[in-house]
Parts: C-alpha cells; structure tokens; sequence
C-alpha cells in the first residue's frame, strides 16, 4: 500500500494550525494571584505558550480550580498515524441469519459474563439479550447464534469451562470498572486461563467495555476489543466474518463495518 | 403544588396494596431472626472489638452460639448468661461463653430465668440511654447550627482511604455540600460481618466501620462550626450487615442511611428472608436515631429502562414506604428515591422526567425524597454531560425535592475529582437560586403531556402492585418485575444465617425499639 504524502496538523481553535487547547486542573494552594501565575507558570512548563488563565476559582479553602487557554506548538504527521482501515459492509439482520445458514451451516455458540469482581451487567447484557441495545437486537434474538449469558461476577475459569462445554466459538468478556487498572489485570489473568485450557488462538475471544478498544484487546491478548457505542450487530458480523476468516472460507482483508479498528 | 394529576382516593388505594403486599412479610419477619440481627444486639451491650485475625467479637459470638444450635434464643439472653458466670467485661462474656462446652448450654430453674432477663434487660434499657445522648448531641449541633434550605444538595468521596475521603469532605463542604457521602468498598455487601478500624487501601470507596464513620463524622462537626451550616453525613445500610451498620451509624451520629428494604435482594444477590428480616431491624434502629433513609428505586433504571420501568419505581416507592412505616420511621426519614435517568435522546425528556418527579412529590408529600442525577447515559463529553446534570437540577428544584445528588460531570469515567465537585455544586446552586418558587408560578395543565404521563405511570404502577398483592412479593420479585432482575426466595447470599426464632427468644432492644 502506498503511504500518502505528509499531512501535518495542529489543533484548530478559532483558525488553522493556531494550536489552541483548553485545560483544566486543580492546585492544591488558596485562591490568589499567586495561585494564577502558578498555573500559568505550570501549562508554559507543559511546553504551552500564550496562556491564559481564563478562570481561577475557589474550589474550596484551599484548593483553587482553573481553566486555562493556550496554544501548543506541537504538530504531528496525520499521515504516519496507522490504524486497520474499517467498514466494507454490515449486514441486516436477516441478511445476516441467512448468511450464517448457508456459509457456516450450523448455530454459532458464544458466552458472555462480566468476570472477576466486576458486577456491571448492563453492557454485556446490551450485546447478548434478546432486547439488544439502541433499537438494536442482542445475539440471544439471532436465530444464528446460541447465546449464554452468564451474568456478572463469574470467575474467568468458570466461563471458560462452561463455554468448553457446550464448544463455543466465540467467548466475550466484559469489564466496566477501571479502577487501578483491575480491567486490565483481570484480562489478563482470563488470557492466562483460557491458554492453559488450550482455546487460546481456537476460540475468537472478545473484550468489551467503556475504556476498551481494539488494541487495548489485541495488547491484552484478546482476537478484538469493543468499546463505547457498540451495537450487538457489530459483533454479530464480527464474529461471522471472523469465524469464515478461520474456516479459510473468507479471503484476507475483507472488512466489515463495525469490526473493531 | 404540583398538579393533582391522580385522586387521592387513588394513592390511598395504592397504600393499602402496598399494605396487602407486605403483610405476610412481617408473619417472616415476627417469625425469625438473623446471624447479623444477633450481631446488632450484642454491639448494643458494647462488644464493638475484635478479636485475633481482625475477626469482631460480635461474630465470635454468635457463631460459637449458631454452631451450638442456640442462637434461636437470641444473643441478649446468652450474653446476660456469661454475666452469671462471672464476665465482667463484653469481652470476657465472649470469652466465657465461647469455652463454655454445649451440654451446659441448657435452661436455667424458672425463676433465675426470669431475674436473668429482668437483668438483662436493665443493661439494655442503659445501653439505649446511652445511645440517646449520644443522638441528642447531634441534635444540639443541628439546631446551633442549622442547615441550608432544601434541595439538600449531596456528593460522594470515594478515594478509597477515609483520611483523604476528610480532605475531599471538607473541601465539598466549603464548596456548599449538605450531605457527603462516604463510598463504600466494592464487596463490602457480600461480607458478613462488619470491617473493624480505619480504611486506609479501600478498593472503589473505604469500608463502611464504626471507625470510619467516627472520624468523618467528627471532621464534619469541626467544618459544621466553622461554616455556622450543619453538614449531614451518610452511609450504606445494606448488603449482609444491614442492622449492625445501623447500629454503628447510629452511635456515631450519622444523619442519613441508603436503606432499602428490597435492594440488596435485586442488586446484590443477598437472599429474600435474609434482606427482609434485617432491613426490618435497621429501619427500628433508623427510626429511634433520627436517622433518614435514602431509598434505591433509582437503581432500577440503571439496569432496566427508565421510560419502560418508571411504573416499578413508583410501586416500589409505595412498598419501601410501608416496610419503613412499619418500622416506626415517620415521613420525614422518607429519603424516598428516583431519578433522572430517562435516554436524553428521546423526545419530551424534560416533560417526562418532570412529570415523574411531580408524581412521586404527589403520592409522597410529606417525605424529604431523595432525587438522583442521570448516570446510565452520561457521556464522557464532559460539556454535554454537565448539561445534563443542570436539567436535573432544575427538575429537583421545581419539584421541592429534599435530597438532590449532584450529578459529576465525569459520571461516565471515574468517580469524581475534587474540581467536579465544585463544579457541580456551584451550578446547582445557581438554578436553585434562580428558580426557587418555580412551581408556584406555573400551573401544570391537566389534559397535557406532564399530567397525561403521570396518570398513565400511575395506573401501571396500581397494576403492578395489584399484582404483586394476588401473586405474593415473592412471585413478583421472581419474575423480574423490578430492575429487570429476577430472583428466588431460597437463593441468593446469606439464607444459612436465618433461624426461626425459639418460643422464648430474647431480644429486648427489639422491645425497647418497638415500644417506642
Ligand atoms: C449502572 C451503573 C451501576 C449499577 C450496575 C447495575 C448492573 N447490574 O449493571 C450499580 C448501581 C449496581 C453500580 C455499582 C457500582 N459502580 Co457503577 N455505574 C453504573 C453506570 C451509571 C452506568 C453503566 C452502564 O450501565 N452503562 C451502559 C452500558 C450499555 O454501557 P457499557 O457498559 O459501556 O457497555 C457498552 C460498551 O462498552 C460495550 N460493551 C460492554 N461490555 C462488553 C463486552 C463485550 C464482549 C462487547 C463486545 C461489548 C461490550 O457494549 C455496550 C453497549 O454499547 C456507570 C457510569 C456511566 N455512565 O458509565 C457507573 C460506573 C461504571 N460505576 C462505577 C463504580 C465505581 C461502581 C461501584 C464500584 C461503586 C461502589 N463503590 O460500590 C459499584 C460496582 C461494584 C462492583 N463490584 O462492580 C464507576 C467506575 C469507575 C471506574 N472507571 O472504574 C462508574 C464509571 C461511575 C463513576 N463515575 O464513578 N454501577
């Protein structure tokens, strides 16, 4: 593929390439013009020029919150920035049922939880249950699939033990808490379980949630990662379209719309 | 005053549902005890500490006395058994009794029986006065210093480390918080029993122990003085421990307790006999504190629709109320909960979402109510969302809404930073400020979308309710009529800590309480 040409950018405030950002932080000093060249003094350290304090205001008695204005003479190359490229087509629904009959002439088993501590069910229940999410049905509606949804707080042996049981070909997994990064160490530690069950690399494996994306899924050890927004029929083509891609019967580089990028 | 929209032969017709439904609850209720019931009775005589491993006393206790097969009598008539064998101490008591072999575990001759009580229930009558006074101290700072104007405006800290939830109380307090809210840790409703000490490494919010409450509560004091406005602090009565934390906030001069009679049976598992059996001790022990509680209607419309599900919240507002009626809590501990919470990208969201906080003002006058910002489809466009948040804050206004929860800008990231806090409150204070009084000017049409909606919510809220009367709660709960979420009368957490109770079991704070 050929990289196009150089195509520098700055952020765009009022005009082109003059590089205004905004920000806003707390310092932990009393409301004064000392605390307001402290902040200013802070966003030039950040590398920032022309700043502007545009408010500073009491949070409480000591602790004074700001909003600064400033511009940055940093600029990146738009061009160098590589992302999987997306959207070829996402089939409707029943398009897509009927695809799933002919082409993989069987129903398509996933299981779902929200694992380890987390109790969050709503997004994974958005993708799975019948009700779907955003007037869009959920996997347990598709006549091509069979759906398990195991609810929160399931052990990520037990997911995986359960899906082994009935074959399942696509397992997704659902973090929302975040805090002190326990998404990722729970991830990783259902990667760790699904190798030494062996269906690492056999089974498409999914991770869902607010602070997920693609990478992130694919850094953890996951085949894709879903993040905000997601509809279930994003990952009901996903899955078809990943599980023809295994069979061989789907040529390389097809891409369906909604496919994490 | 906010339409009549419906007749109030219709809201009484509801209470007495309300009241149908919860009936054969209390025959469950009168009929049983619990482990964590037992738990409070002793924390009651004084046995607060724990013991090796951290394990509290309480625990120690009633274990010993569950695994001996006579919990049934209650914890009160064992511990005034240690004091005959000579205890002279709560923790001798334990001690005592807990080396004590089961076989001289049985019934004393008639009369020293009845002394042993009588004993027994002097200490209680005591430990009670005591607990008093220490509630008339908070009323005296109350009335010195009083609080600001309704809506009581309500933020959490969550740090996870109770010193630094001090630092972000005081900060949201100078900020003009009424209310703080102490998180508490992620499993905390799972364990049975009560953490002991101060929580410095808390996990999504600091454990819910008489320690914690102590030192926030006494930070609040000293901030209430400075700022001449009574700052209110709350806490979670729910999960496994409903009636021990009550009993410790109560101690500790807590204002305010989530407190619902049916949450930690839907949101986290915790067995139906269990919840209903302790939520009935807690709300008694809320009810003689002074205590107001706070309601989890709200949570419904995280799990399920908020347009679709706005006629559970309601039914269950009516059924929450009876379950707190019976327990001696008069209206205005009705921290009654609902919420903001419709898709702001339908049409109408403002009408609606006034339509149904009118409503709730309309069924329950008289209570503070306790009003929660949107949560679920918060956006992590911070702008948008602190929009959002002003429309609640206008709806709490104009709807004289007790209690308002701040919604954060950041709902949809992180639990909030200290500059949310102020944020949030500097612009509901704002749209108080500004539109105070709003309901008195306008008039809301009988024939139009506000009235027709909340007639409509109203009368699929009189069908739940009548169903849930024919079918049992059980039945009701079992079918998902609430949050979406289904749950059975055997399954779910802690049913092994219910006992039915001996024909002489013994519990005279229970006594002193219902006397009340
Ligand atoms: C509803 C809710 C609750 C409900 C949950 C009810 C339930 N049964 O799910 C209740 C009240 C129980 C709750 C409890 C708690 N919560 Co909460 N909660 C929320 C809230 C308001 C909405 C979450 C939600 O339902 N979003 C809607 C769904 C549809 O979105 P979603 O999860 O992102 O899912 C979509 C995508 O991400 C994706 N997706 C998600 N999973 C998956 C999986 C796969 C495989 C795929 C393909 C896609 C996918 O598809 C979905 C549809 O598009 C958020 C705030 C917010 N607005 O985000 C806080 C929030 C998530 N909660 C939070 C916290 C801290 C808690 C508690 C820990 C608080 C406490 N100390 O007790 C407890 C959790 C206890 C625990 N052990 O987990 C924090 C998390 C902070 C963080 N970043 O870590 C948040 C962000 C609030 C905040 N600002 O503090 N919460």
């Amino acid at each position: 593929m050929v990289k196009p040409s150089k195509q520098i950018i700055r952020p765009y405030g009022d005009r082109r390439d003059d590089g205004v950002v905004q920000l806003s932080f707390t310092l932990p000093v009393p409301l004064s013009e000392k605390a307001k060249e402290a902040a200013a003094v802070f966003a030039k350290k950040m590398g920032f020029s022309d700043v502007k304090v545009a408010a500073a205001e009491r949070a409480a008695d000591n602790y004074t919150f700001f909003v600064v204005y400033a511009r940055s003479g940093m600029y990146l190359d738009y061009a160098e920035i590589d992302v999987p490229e997306v959207i070829v087509k996402k089939m409707s629904f029943d398009d897509l049922n009927a695809f799933i009959k002919e082409k993989v002439g069987r129903r398509i088993v996933v299981f779902g939880a929200c694992t380890g501590t987390d109790t969050h069910t709503v997004g994974i229940d958005a993708i799975l249950n019948m009700k779907g999410y955003a007037g869009d049905y959920g996997l347990e509606r598709y006549p091509g699939f069979e759906a398990y949804n195991l609810g929160s707080q399931v052990p990520n042996e037990d997911l995986i033990k359960k899906a082994l049981a009935k074959n399942a070909d696509a397992i997704l997994v659902s973090q929302v808490v975040t805090q002190r990064d326990v998404h990722k160490d729970n991830s990783r530690q259902f990667i760790d379980a699904a190798k030494a069950a062996g269906i690492h690399g056999k089974v498409q494996l999914l991770l869902g949630g607010p602070r997920v994306d693609h990478k992130l899924a694919l850094e953890l050890g996951f085949d894709a990662g879903f993040g905000p927004g997601t509809k279930p029929s994003d990952v009901a083509n996903y899955i078809v379209h990943a599980l023809l891609k295994k069979e061989g019967k789907e040529p390389h580089g097809m891409h369906y719309q909604g496919e994490p990028t | 005053m906010p339409g009549p929209f419906i007749e109030d032969a219709q809201i009484d017709h509801a209470r007495k549902l309300a009241e149908e439904i919860v009936n054969p609850i209390f025959d469950l209720i009168r009929r049983n005890t619990t482990v964590s019931t037992e738990r409070t009775v002793l924390r009651f005589f004084g046995i607060s500490g724990a013991g090796a491993r951290g394990v509290p006393l309480a625990n120690l206790m009633v274990d010993k006395l569950k695994a001996a097969g006579v919990l049934n009598k209650g914890a009160a008539y064992w511990y005034g058994r240690a004091l005959h064998l000579g205890a002279k101490s709560p923790l001798e008591a334990v001690e005592k009794l807990t080396a004590l072999p089961t076989d001289k575990l049985g019934a004393l001759p008639p009369e020293q029986e009845q002394n042993l009580r009588e004993e027994v229930r002097a200490e209680a009558r005591a430990a009670m006065e005591d607990m008093k006074s220490r509630i008339a101290q908070r009323e005296e700072l109350r009335k010195q210093f009083p609080m600001s104007p309704a809506p009581h405006k309500y933020v959490i800290v969550a740090t996870g480390n109770i010193y630094d939830d001090v630092d972000q109380a005081r900060a949201a307090a100078q900020a003009g918080a009424d209310v703080i809210a102490v998180i508490r840790s992620t499993a905390q409703s799972l364990l049975d029993y009560v953490p002991h000490g101060a929580t410095t490494e808390g996990y999504g919010g600091t454990y819910a122990t008489q320690e914690n409450f102590r030192i926030m509560r006494e930070a609040l004091d000293e901030e209430s003085r400075k700022l001449k406005r009574y700052i209110q602090l709350t806490n979670y009565s729910s999960g496994l421990c409903m009636s021990e934390i009550a009993f410790c906030a109560a101690y500790e001069k807590l204002d305010m307790l989530l407190n619902d009679a049916m949450y930690g049976i839907l949101f986290r598992d915790i067995n139906m006999r269990r919840t209903f059996i302790d939520q009935y001790f807690s709300r008694r022990i809320c009810a003689m504190a002074g205590i107001i509680i706070n309601t989890g209607e709200d949570n419904y419309i995280t799990t399920a629709d908020a347009y679709d599900a706005a006629h559970t919240v309601i039914a269950s507002q009516f059924i929450n109320e009876c379950f707190a009626k019976r327990a001696g809590l008069k209206d205005w501990q009705l921290g009654i909960g609902h919420s903001y919470e419709i898709d702001p990208y339908r049409d109408d969201t403002l009408l609606l979402e006034l339509s149904q906080a009118m409503l709730v003002r309309r069924c329950f006058p008289d209570a503070p109510l306790k009003y929660m910002p949107p949560t679920k489809h918060k956006e992590t466009d911070i702008f948008f969302s602190h929009a959002y948040d002003v429309m609640a804050d206008l709806v709490a206004i104009w709807t004289r809404q007790g209690i308002q929860l701040l919604g954060m800008m950041t709902e949809a990231m992180h639990t909030p930073l200290l500059a949310d806090r102020y944020v949030a409150l500097k612009s509901a204070s704002y749209i108080h400020r500004a539109a105070r009084g709003i309901d008195e000017e306008f008039t809301v049409r009988e024939d139009g979308k506000i009235a027709n909606r909340a007639r409509e919510v109203f009368g699929q809220a009189m069908k739940l309710l009548q169903e849930c009367r024919d079918e049992g709660m059980v039945a009701a709960i079992g079918k998902g009529h609430f949050g979406d979420v289904k749950r059975e009368e055997t399954g779910g957490k802690g049913l092994d800590g219910v006992l039915e109770k001996a024909p002489d079991y013994f519990n005279p704070f229970l006594e002193l309480l219902e006397a009340a």
